[in-house]
């Protein structure tokens, strides 16, 4: 079987369509209103990880007023409803959507299968384009008189827009256009990434031989393309609501005393609209997540990925039942309780090819040669880190366990867990491993090393205290606890405790921000492939890849992304658009 | 391409080697800019289907008080469809290579896209002057909504169709008859999306 390569004839270079590559004309079109991917994706990346920073400092200000209550004049119960919500809504949508998609997505897809750029460039600069006016938008919302809306991420009427409520008037407004936008922006990008995926491939790649980034980034844009429609149908429903004063939502309801003219709109429809695309975006964010970190596993650990079409079939299969378990976010709405039991059963299901994903990673790394290189370790952390938000997910996904948990802290530990803290430690490992590629200089491994243990270990000792803090009943959402029999004194000082370390975990990713600037100036010479992966973008001609991304001849490619310590060959690694000749493919497994 | 079939292939194996390495790298044969369209008119169909579950969820409610259908609808669907049917004739028209005939089925089409807006306007004007309000009944608020969508969805379509049109004069013959495939599709689209919200308009 290993002499199998000597058979196949040797193909000769791919005749490339004539793609009419767009070519910059001037400084202002090749860097800021740029049609090149890769310029798109840094545009993306700072644009989202700027507005990640005010999420940042939000939710300081909120770990403030939890730990200290009553010592901060400038936060006032309505500021802490506003933080919350628009640390929420940043930090899903405008952060991590918009970075592994519009950011990793516009750098990577191209680049790992071989294309020279997205497939409708033109449309994909609009999308980015439209991503910072739905942000400015976002934005802006902040200085309107009322401030932005405090409704909470999940914006559920009627409250989101009656009197009362922070930002009811202009906040709730443009927060919703600000969405609107936003998705607009994003199908315009989502359908260039699904396309290019499709027909841009070079020669020899074909799906199954793609490096599961791409298959997690391509998977979950198609489900942001089916998912995000429903945000968009409950944003433009709701700001009819709001300015026309339609029904739509909102039923007959007293407010401050007052009959208002609504009626007979339904609040729960919202609920449904929203988490038909609530849902599916945790995969948003989590199967970019799964399918980088299974790349920065295989590089590292220099072992093929284990089970490479179970992982494809398991970020498939997720991604499918990622639509059928939505209202599993609203069994306290009061639900039929048969309706519960099928979202139940549905949720728990997608415990198994999420459970075949972590296995076939610990069995990548089972007597591989680890190497412990930054993005290891926080593709380790994420796989832990995971586990835990994974698990505590099965108890949220149980009606009984939930009801009583429902609306406490448990289930913010919970989901900062698993659809925070773990694809944020994959964003900064997916940054520290293709740094490299993107500006030809490594980064400084000393701050890294520092920056990963102190984000990593801060993260357990913020979240694992809340989920104890669940568990003995504290409600989310509260702006201060007062005096409560059920809550003891420790519970204050724990959230002090857990204030003080997430104080010092930001201050901490100043350090990674400062890294990414030194290293740019004086960071060694990252050279060509530095961690020797079989994968395309690494095989460029130019370091950074140029305009075009390939030379003259778009690389083929004979073989999947995981050739790694094949036996015969002469490295340790067979990059995918080596010829067979000079090392045979690889055994069957 | 079987999607199954794909999934099933085991990259690594000799025999699959050698069958991915004459692989062109695409899936599907179709022009790309076609399989954009229909990817996008994918992403369309689930916004509109939402809106549409939106509709017959509050329609069952009681308090459901459905407005009167002007004729003056029946007239714009007439107008619709005659452009639909324009831009079918165009598109045969160009694919036969007659572009005098293709060029005025195009501006005919387009035409009467516009006609249908101004005549969808009108109808909003003659309601709003018979007090059907969006604000006063769920039933006015979702026939304004849904006509005002599929409105903007042909706004959107005539940006396509005025790029086509101001090609005209110097766009060679492939480049044109993509774009009247591209717009034909569309066109036909909204058609449909506008006969399913006039039906349910009329059924409530």
């Amino acid at each position: 079987m290993a002499e199998v390569g000597a058979e196949i004839e040797r193909i000769g270079p791919a005749e490339v369509e004539d793609v009419e590559l767009y070519h910059a004309k001037s400084w202002i079109t090749k860097y800021v209103f740029s049609q090149d991917a890769k310029v798109i994706a840094i545009q993306y990346s700072a644009t989202a990880i700027a507005i990640g920073m005010v999420a940042l400092v939000l939710s300081w200000l909120m770990r403030l007023q939890l730990g200290f209550p009553e010592s901060f004049d400038f936060i006032e119960a309505q500021d802490y409803y506003q933080f919350i919500t628009m640390h929420g809504m940043i930090m899903v949508v405008y952060l991590l959507t918009a970075l592994f998609l519009g950011g990793f997505g516009n750098y990577l897809i191209p680049l790992m299968v071989g294309a020279r750029d997205m497939v409708f460039p033109y449309v994909n600069m609009l999308s980015y384009w439209i991503y910072l006016l739905a942000v400015l938008v976002l934005v802006a919302s902040f200085f309107v008189p009322g401030g932005p809306t405090g409704a909470g991420w999940t914006l559920y009427p009627p409250q989101a827009i009656l009197t009362g409520t922070p930002g009811a008037g202009a906040g709730i407004v443009l927060m919703l256009v600000s969405l609107a936008l936003f998705i607009i922006g994003f199908t315009m990008g989502g359908l260039n990434y699904v396309t290019t995926v499709l027909q841009a491939r070079t020669r020899g790649m074909t799906l199954m031989r793609m490096p599961l980034t791409v298959w997690g980034i391509f998977t979950a844009t198609v489900l942001a393309l089916l998912a995000f429609p429903a945000l968009f149908v409950g944003a433009v429903m709701m700001t009819l609501d709001s300015v026309l004063g339609t029904s739509f939502f909102m039923p007959t309801i007293v407010s401050q005393g007052e009959l208002l003219k609504h009626d007979g709109g339904s609040p729960i429809l919202f609920q449904h609209l929203f988490w038909f695309f609530g849902h599916p975006e945790v995969y948003i964010v989590a199967l970019p997540a799964f399918g980088i970190v299974s790349d920065l596993i295989s590089v590292h650990a220099r072992r093929h990925i284990f089970g490479y079409r179970m992982m494809v079939w398991a970020i498939v299969i997720i991604g499918a039942l990622s639509f059928v378990v939505w209202a599993h976010h609203m069994y306290v709405s009061g639900m039929n309780p048969y309706f519960g039991f099928f979202f139940a059963t549905t949720t728990l299901i997608i415990a198994v090819p999420t459970a075949i994903k972590v296995y076939n990673w610990t069995l990548t790394l089972w007597r591989a040669n680890i190497n412990f290189t930054l993005p290891m370790l926080f593709a380790l952390a994420f796989i832990v880190t995971f586990v835990n938000g994974g698990i505590t997910g099965l108890f949220l996904g149980n009606v009984v366990v939930d009801v009583p948990l429902s609306d406490t802290m448990f289930v913010v530990a919970h989901f900062h867990m698993v659809m925070g803290v773990a694809p944020i430690l994959v964003i900064f490992g997916a940054i520290y491993h293709w740094y490299p590629l993107m500006t030809g200089r490594m980064l400084n491994e000393a701050m890294g090393q520092f920056h990963f243990w102190v984000t990593f270990l801060g993260a357990y000792m913020i979240f694992l205290p809340i989920h104890y803090l669940g568990f003995l009943g504290v409600p989310r959402r509260y702006f201060e606890m007062g005096t409560t029999s059920f809550i003891p004194e420790s519970a204050h000082t724990l959230n002090e405790f857990i204030t003080v370390v997430a104080l010092i975990v930001g201050v901490a990713q100043l350090v990674f921000f400062y890294n990414v600037v030194w290293s740019m100036i004086k960071g060694k010479k990252a050279g060509h492939n530095p961690w020797k992966a079989t994968t395309l973008e690494w095989q460029t001609e130019e370091v950074p890849p140029g305009h075009g991304n390939f030379g003259r001849e778009l690389p083929v490619v004979y073989r999947w992304a995981y050739d790694y310590g094949v036996p015969g060959a002469e490295d340790d690694f067979v990059p995918q658009n080596h010829p067979p000749k000079r090392a045979p493919a690889r055994a069957a497994e | 391409m079987n999607i199954i079939e794909q999934l099933r292939q085991k990259p690594w194996t000799a025999e699959q080697v050698r069958i991915d390495d004459a692989h062109g790298g695409r899936a599907y044969v179709l022009p790309t800019a076609k399989l954009g369209l229909r990817i996008l008119l994918t992403a369309i169909t689930v916004l509109l289907s939402l809106f549409v579950v939106a509709y017959s969820d509050r329609m069952v409610v009681s308090d459901w008080r459905p407005l009167p259908e002007p004729w003056l609808l029946w007239l714009n669907t007439l107008v619709l469809i005659g452009s639909s049917v324009a831009m079918q004739r165009g598109l045969i028209a160009v694919r036969q290579g007659r572009i005098e005939r293709f060029k005025a089925s195009l501006l005919v089409a387009g035409g009467s896209a516009v006609v249908f807006l101004l005549g969808q306007l009108w109808v909003w004007r003659q309601l709003v002057e018979l007090g059907y309000f969006a604000a006063s009944n769920p039933a006015n608020a979702f026939f304004y909504l849904l006509t005002a969508l599929h409105g903007l969805h042909l706004l959107g379509g005539l940006v396509a169709w005025t790029r086509l049109v101001a090609r005209l004069t110097h766009g060679d013959t492939r480049r044109l008859r993509m774009g009247m495939e591209l717009c034909t599709i569309y066109w036909h689209f909204l058609l449909v999306v506008w006969l399913i919200f006039f039906a349910l308009l009329l059924y409530s």
